[in-house]
């Protein structure tokens, strides 16, 4: 290791980030809440079940079609919350700023942080702000964390898939991830896409009220649905089959990803949600989805096919069968 | 979505395989040449569902992983010189070098770029008038005239600042190249549809009359992949040996001549050095001797020595002598992660679709 220097790609949310947080991070902490690796941590205080979640949010562009980097901001982190089956509350909001910022920008994601706490029902409660010299971060780095609480009898993890289970996704994937790169300088490439940032906590609301009995809900976020698929079937020990046919991606994403040699499977979402059910009440969670706004393209992708080291596998449109694999570094555009 | 979806129609390609498999049942070796063939191939599981007498053998046609580390190299050294500023496409970001990368040269501090075309780079020198703006200009005919043009427009625009690495080749003299070698046995090629959007099809005429092998020009949907197929497997049982263009609605038999103007404009054809192939003669690009003024390699940097990373079988893999399994690096030292040959790193590399997609499920 020595000598060895962070690449972007350690970053990227796939199997570099993976290998960095197992091999140097987790062996120094041994709380078994952060060795589940999920997108919080479920805490147990005098008969209650919290949920605690933090998030840091870098994006660039800070502004982009359908959302900024304060609506990430709130909603990263109450999905991560949501993720874990909880209602969450109040969230606390660090801002730290780069001198020469326009004051001008920073009040418009003030105002965004403001709007999309209100969308989610969740408080701002505590908070702190720090400038720090040109050059030390890039214009506006945002973390916040979250409190959420737990219902009894709700027991959602990332490693509680169970062969036959039924996974159900909530809309077209990808949106984000075209919209981010098409903003960011450097690629001028216009699209009518916008990000699909958005709280679940609502949708997640909606489903636990059809049954508790939900194993597993993850937001496909960096890495995309292909990353997320993987670790899942990673924890649970269990092989996981997608039919590509039924996974809806928007016309102009599709776009967007056959000119550039992208992946749809790998792009970032962040108002998109996998659900992984029982067979038996998959039908009566799908209609209620449906009837949420952030759920009315809900489909089922896939199931759980059988106890596996871990593996996920796509059928194609036309009928071949591949491996689906976790994100290698950043996805780069091809030469021709 | 429109123009895509009629290509991956289940039913059509059910027909289509039915005809591939009632045509012919001896062994087939079918190459195809170009690397965004090799993955549609693996993304789309066609492997999976031809029939099993249809060996379908990666070829030579992925950019990045047919340069020689020597220009990886080479490319690294203008990276640890404060003055310049690299442009490239975003496939040559973690490619190996013999010691280092591009990603581990900019985590080190190396001012690089990823641009999504050689107009991109233009800019860059524009907006940074006192540095030097390197482009990497790898990649094939596709790629050539976007690089011609680029040089073109900063001469009529007098940038003086952008330079370029020339690292360009050429399709149908490897193909020569490797025909000649007498390594592999194909009984058909399918031909790269993009490279011949800019050639046409004539340039690889010399194939089908001087050594009997028929080959088609393929589009990159599931569709176009098994007519092409269908088109090449009929041939050979007729004993036929023809240059034809399945991928109609891109090229023309006589490429794009602007294009192609450009491309002589600006380049001389010179012999040069492929990755695991060897010199092949006449197949690279180098800028004429009128355009001096835009070549990176009139400045003078210290590349490192070559060091080839011990036991990989790139070499053999691009000239479709092994399939990549049959390498004792796959997957057990050689990963996406941990690269040690190009054909792993490239995302059009043979290595990395074996690995990424699976060959066995």
């Amino acid at each position: 290791m020595k000598g060895e220097k962070i690449l972007l790609s350690h970053g990227s949310g796939g199997r570099l980030s993976y290998n960095l947080i197992k091999e140097l991070i987790l062996p120094n902490f041994t709380s078994p809440c952060l060795q589940k690796l999920d997108d919080g941590a479920i805490l147990r205080m005098k008969g209650f079940r919290l949920a605690y979640s933090t998030d840091s949010y870098t994006v660039d562009p800070l502004f982009f079609k359908g959302g900024d980097i304060g609506t990430l901001a709130v909603c990263g982190t109450v999905n991560d919350l949501a993720m874990c089956g909880a209602k969450p509350l109040y969230l606390s909001c660090s801002l730290i700023i780069e001198e020469g910022f326009p004051l001008s920008c920073l009040e418009e994601i003030v105002l965004s942080i403001k709007r999309a706490s209100l969308m989610a029902g969740v408080d701002i409660v505590t908070g702190d702000t720090k400038v720090v010299n040109r050059g030390a971060v890039d214009r506006l780095f945002i973390n916040t964390s979250g409190i959420g609480l737990v219902k009894e009898g709700t027991n959602i993890s990332g490693g509680n898939a169970r062969v036959d289970d039924v996974i159900i996704l909530n809309g077209p994937i990808g949106n984000h991830g075209i919209t981010v790169l098409s903003a960011r300088e450097g690629l001028k490439f216009e699209t009518a896409v916008q990000s699909d940032v958005a709280p679940l906590n609502l949708l997640v609301n909606d489903i636990l009220e059809v049954s508790q009995d939900i194993h597993v809900l993850r937001d496909p976020t960096r890495g995309g649905l292909a990353t997320t698929l993987n670790e899942i079937a990673l924890s649970s020990g269990v092989e996981i089959e997608i039919n590509e046919e039924d996974i809806p991606v928007d016309e102009e994403v599709q776009a967007a990803c056959e000119i550039l040699g992208y992946d749809p499977l790998y792009l970032a979402n962040e108002g998109k949600l996998v659900a992984f059910v029982p067979p038996a009440i998959a039908p009566e969670i799908l209609r209620k989805m449906k009837e949420n706004k952030y759920g009315s393209k809900s489909k089922i992708i896939g199931k759980v096919v059988k106890k596996s080291e871990g593996l996920v596998c796509l059928r194609t449109r036309i009928g071949g069968k591949r491996i689906v694999d976790m994100l290698t570094g950043e996805q780069l555009p091809r030469i021709c | 979505m429109k123009y895509i979806d009629e290509y991956r129609n289940k039913n059509l390609a059910k027909i289509i395989l039915k005809q591939i498999d009632g045509l012919s049942h001896q062994p087939i070796n079918l190459m195809e040449v170009c690397g965004t063939h090799t993955v549609a191939i693996f993304r789309h599981g066609l492997r999976k569902v031809l029939p099993p007498h249809i060996q379908l053998i990666s070829g030579p046609g992925c950019p990045v992983c047919v340069t020689p580390i020597r220009y990886i190299d080479e490319i690294i050294a203008f990276a640890r010189e404060k003055e310049f500023i690299i442009t490239t496409f975003g496939d040559m970001m973690r490619v190996p070098g013999s010691t280092s990368s591009l990603e581990k040269e900019k985590a080190k501090g190396a001012d690089i770029r990823m641009v999504y075309s050689t107009l991109d780079a233009l800019q860059v020198a524009e907006d940074n008038p006192f540095k030097k703006i390197i482009f990497v200009g790898i990649g094939f005919e596709t790629t050539a005239p976007t690089i011609a043009s680029a040089i073109l427009k900063a001469e009529k625009e007098k940038i003086k600042n952008f330079f370029v690495l020339s690292m360009a080749k050429l399709i149908p003299p490897v193909l020569k190249g490797l025909l000649e070698s007498k390594e592999i046995n194909i009984n058909g090629f399918l031909y790269p549809g993009h490279v011949s959007t800019i050639i046409g099809s004539q340039p690889y005429s010399f194939i089908a009359s001087q050594y009997h092998i028929p080959g088609v020009i393929a589009g990159f949907e599931p569709l176009d992949i098994l007519q092409s197929i269908y088109m090449l497997v009929k041939q050979i049982e007729n004993n036929q040996a023809e240059i034809a263009i399945q991928y109609e609605r891109a090229v023309k038999p006589e490429g794009n001549e602007i294009a192609l103007a450009r491309m002589k404009k600006v380049f001389n054809q010179v012999d040069s050095d492929w990755r695991g192939i060897g010199r092949i003669s006449r197949s690279g690009l180098e800028i004429k001797e009128d355009y001096h003024p835009f070549n990176a390699r009139k400045f003078a940097v210290e590349i490192e020595e070559t060091r080839e990373f011990e036991g990989c079988r790139c070499g053999e893999v691009l000239r479709g002598i092994i399939n990549p399994p049959q390498c004792s690096l796959f997957t057990k030292i050689c990963t996406p992660e941990n690269p040690r040959g190009a054909c792993m790193v490239s995302s059009e590399g043979t290595c990395a679709a074996y690995y990424k997609y699976g060959n066995n499920i």
